[in-house]
């Protein structure tokens, strides 16, 4: 076959190239600058090879936001995938339940993030807040800026109430378009309730759950604002998170070297898990 | 296996019912024998599907009763009343293999493992499924995920009743025929009470004993397919079976005869009740002859088909198709035809007048 080799076409690509290069390579290029070398401001560098990462991989700093941060993103994971899946279960298929469960589903996400961290802190102050009044009338010892095991628990149920739609919503979209040819079968086929979520649901689940759970890891795994305006990582460093942590070290100290190896290597884990479980999820899916 | 009775069957999806639209099925009796092939034929929307779910009790029915051999089960489950049904679309539960398929409506049961494993093995082997067993479900192709839900249909003995809901839709031309006849074969072997529902008159008349035609609703003729295309009780089914369907006519009945285009039509009756809304002659394409006297037609168009040729004409009052054999000489521009007495019927407000 005689094809026609054109090349203008890559004109049409030139706009698209400039786009990428200036919001995504220009930034990323400017960072991998700065974990290799010393600046004192004022455009002055010096040459310091892998002296950044090897200082940041070596950090006990490091070593303790990187697992605080696992721990929070696996605790709000198995918090919300169980519950956004059960939440769309019970959701109506029909009728006017169902704009009205939507609407109330999406309200939370559409909420700008600071106003939910802003939010969450007056509503969980101890004196005035509805929820650390309320806890510390019925006699518990609450104070999320004191002690570490409320600020958590704070944290958490704030990116609960505030993530956990989209689960919802991803499930239920999932769920709608399951045949209702499968449910009659299966109850001519004498399946439990139980065998028609392991068997018909999960599975028929399971792409928008991977997506659910790929974009629950990531944007959890890169929290900021909420925690930055409810907590601002305290106290102490109980809720010191990766990106807080970050950002402390690169406008907080201007230790714009290490903080510009510690993006890199955040930037490579979220890439890696990302990459490692949507292979092993998407495994077996090509086939026919 | 059980003989089926429905006894005035009515339903609707709606809440209130003003009129006859708003009901999907209407006043529906039918007596099925233990054993026997049926089919259920009409067009999309016809109530086919929902006449179907009901049999099964996966719908309950507005009003009536079912009975399953003379024992009312009209508000039993679809487990109690012990049925299997095949949906259009294969139903398969992808992260099991296909023993596991087939396996699970006798797992649900609680079967021993050998009876489950005897049973498996067996229509396994009668589906052509044997060599992919340990293959999960997932990844067999359309004819292959529709075999496995016959398979789960089949492989329980107990079953009252075999229904199909259009289970050739999705499957190639080819293996159609394969898997058509695979059932009727199943059907000789088993015995069971086989009820299949589709819009294709072919697979209706090549599957069953006794068709059901059903038009919004009703069912309009129940029959063997000679009788649906020989004498057919209502115009839907003349018009719905046969290819070309038959020719609808007006016509007007004085003293006891048909008078059509000014000419008495011979036929087999004298008609009494006259006082129809709509009256109507109908006579099928393959009932019609040249001749040299009778109704002054033109022929407008000639189709070949290769067998036979298609011919339309028209007349004042219509057109009128004809069926001829391959080697028949047609008339050029204008033509007389006579209609086959036998099979010349009349139809007030669609239904025939005996």
């Amino acid at each position: 076959m005689n094809k026609t080799y054109n090349q203008k076409a890559w004109f049409f690509v030139i706009p698209v190239f400039v786009l990428v290069a200036f919001n995504a390579v220009v930034p990323l290029m400017t960072v991998v600058n700065y974990s290799f070398q010393e600046t004192f401001g004022s455009n002055v560098f010096a040459w310091e090879g892998t002296r950044w990462f090897k200082q940041i991989l070596h950090s006990e700093r490091f070593h303790a936001s990187l697992g605080r941060q696992f721990i929070f993103t696996f605790i709000i994971l198995l918090i919300q995938l169980p519950l956004g899946i059960a939440i769309a279960l019970t959701m109506p298929k029909k009728g006017w339940g169902v704009p009205v469960c939507l609407i109330l589903m999406s309200m939370p996400l559409l909420i700008p993030w600071n106003v939910v961290g802003a939010m969450w802190n007056i509503f969980a102050l101890p004196d005035i807040g509805f929820l650390g009044n309320s806890l510390n009338s019925l006699g518990f010892d609450y104070n999320f800026t004191q002690q570490s095991g409320d600020a958590w628990f704070t944290t958490i149920l704030m990116d609960v109430w505030h993530w956990t739609s989209l689960v919802v919503l991803l499930s239920y979209a999932g769920l709608n378009s399951i045949q209702p040819a499968y449910y009659q079968a299966a109850e001519i086929d004498g399946a439990s309730r139980w065998d028609i979520f392991r068997y018909i649901e999960l599975p028929k689940m399971k792409k928008v759950l991977t997506l659910a759970i790929l974009l629950r890891f990531m944007d959890s795994f890169m929290i900021y604002t909420e925690p930055f305006v409810l907590t601002g990582g305290g106290p102490g460093n109980a809720t010191n998170f990766l990106s807080l942590d970050l950002v402390k070290m690169a406008l907080g100290q201007f230790d714009l070297g290490p903080a510009a190896a510690m993006s890199l290597i955040y930037f490579l884990i979220v890439l890696l898990i990302c990459w490692v479980f949507y292979s092993l999820m998407m495994k077996n899916e090509g086939r026919t | 296996m059980a003989k089926i009775t429905l006894k005035e069957l009515s339903h609707s999806y709606l809440s209130k019912q003003s009129n006859d639209a708003d009901w999907a099925l209407r006043g529906v009796n039918i007596d099925w024998k233990d054993g026997g092939a049926y089919a259920l034929l009409g067009p999309s929307g016809c109530g086919k599907t929902t006449l179907l779910n009901i049999i099964s009790g996966l719908l309950k029915p507005t009003q009536g009763e079912i009975l399953f051999d003379d024992k009312e089960v009209t508000a039993l489950n679809p487990v109690e009343r012990d049925i299997a049904q095949i949906f259009q679309f294969p139903v398969i539960y992808d992260t099991m293999t296909v023993y596991e398929n087939l396996a699970f409506p006798l797992k649900n049961r609680g079967l021993s493992k050998e009876e489950i494993d005897s049973k498996v093995k067996e229509i396994g082997e009668m589906l052509e499924l044997t060599s992919t067993l340990n293959n999960k479900a997932a990844g067999l192709t359309a004819d292959g995920k529709q075999k496995i839900s016959l398979g789960r249909g089949l492989v329980r003995s107990d079953v009252n009743v075999i229904m199909f809901d259009e289970p050739l839709t999705v499957i190639d031309p080819h293996l159609k025929w394969v898997l058509r006849s695979k059932l009727k074969e199943l059907h000789q072997k088993i015995n069971r009470t086989m009820i299949y529902v589709t819009h294709d008159q072919i697979e209706a008349l090549t599957f069953a004993d006794e068709v059901v035609v059903m038009h919004e609703g009703q069912i309009v003729q129940t029959g063997t397919p000679v009788e649906l295309f020989e004498k057919p009780k209502h115009t839907f089914v003349g018009h719905f079976i046969g290819s070309p369907g038959m020719n609808i006519l007006p016509c007007e009945i004085t003293n006891g005869q048909i008078n059509f285009e000014g000419k008495i039509i011979p036929s087999n009756n004298s008609f009494k009740k006259t006082n129809f809304s709509k009256t109507q002659l109908g006579i099928r394409p393959e009932f019609i002859k040249f001749s040299n006297d009778g109704i002054k037609v033109k022929i407008k168009r000639v189709s070949d088909t290769g067998r036979h040729k298609v011919i339309d004409t028209e007349c004042s009052s219509g057109s009128i198709k004809i069926l001829a054999n391959g080697n028949t000489e047609i008339p050029s521009d204008s033509a007389h035809i006579t209609f086959e007495q036998k099979y010349t019927y009349v139809y007030g407000d669609d239904w025939i007048v005996e």
